[in-house]
């Protein structure tokens, strides 16, 4: 994984953390709109980041589309990559 | 249903090959009070969890857990990945090496294998919601005492991280607690 790529997965693990955050607190405390509005913003982000990931490096589920051949299996998988560099 | 994304809820560093580490953070793995436990825990009460708000918090934060499960098992993988044999004997893993190789298997630091009565589910929000917010206690504290034995970084990092997250579960716990109460209330008629 060089190092273009692991940038943009840590961008998306990180819009991602923001979605566990603001979906958690939404669960008990459904009227709060300013949160609410906090997940949409964040939830926006995390798709936009997310295509442009997968139509460099293929899908991060068995859900997405992929290019030929089938580039779901392709490695590093996630307890692999070595977040050491970063 | 869930789907897998290739990805870890946060990035997991081991900064230098530790077996006896390893398998004191494999507690987090099968313990009592361990990832594992907390998933099947909190996905076995949604069934039974009256209040909307209820049913969300287990079914998120159980699936929180199983991401933390996947977080743990990468700590012990990277703690022994480059470990030779030598590097191990002597080791409290050396009595895992033996029968699990190098790899992750749900037990305690003590060697307990993983059991279900780790966990309750007995059909009473109340009762449930308080095992949660006390096993949400005891993985802090579990953590805390991993956080004093481990003298790697990168580890450290990741275990600060898990900690927090019991601190935020708790919180959401308590909140559905006050939700279920309040709805129990309002139903008893004088």
């Amino acid at each position: 994984m060089d190092r273009a790529q692991m940038d943009l997965l840590l961008e998306i693990m990180e819009v991602s953390f923001v979605i566990d955050e603001t979906s958690l607190y939404l669960d008990t405390h459904p009227n709060d709109e300013k949160a609410l509005r906090l997940h949409n913003n964040a939830s926006q982000r995390y798709f936009e980041l997310k295509n442009m990931y997968q139509a460099r490096y293929g899908p991060l589920t068995n859900r997405d589309m992929s290019r030929y051949p089938w580039a779901y299996i392709d490695g590093p998988w996630p307890w692999e990559i070595n977040f050491t560099n970063f | 249903m869930w789907f897998y994304e290739k990805k870890l809820q946060y990035p997991v560093r081991v900064d230098t090959t530790n077996p006896t580490l390893a398998a004191m953070i494999i507690e987090q793995f099968g313990g009592a009070d361990g990832e594992l436990s907390a998933g099947v825990r909190y996905l076995t009460q949604r069934w039974t969890m009256p209040t909307n708000q209820g049913k969300a918090i287990l079914t998120d934060i159980g699936t929180e857990e199983l991401a933390h499960w996947e977080m743990i098992g990468t700590l012990v993988w990277k703690l022994v990945k480059d470990a030779t044999v030598d590097q191990i004997k002597g080791t409290p893993f050396e009595a895992h090496y033996v029968n699990h190789g190098k790899s992750p298997f749900p037990h305690s630091a003590a060697g307990e294998a993983w059991t279900a009565s780790y966990i309750g589910s007995k059909d009473d929000p109340i009762a449930d919601l308080h095992e949660d917010m006390a096993a949400e206690e005891k993985a802090r504290a579990t953590y805390e005492w991993l956080i004093r034995v481990s003298d790697d970084p990168g580890v450290t990092d990741t275990l600060r991280f898990l900690r927090e997250r019991e601190i935020v579960h708790f919180q959401r716990f308590g909140e559905v607690l006050m939700i279920v109460q309040d709805e129990i209330n309002k139903k008893k008629c004088y």
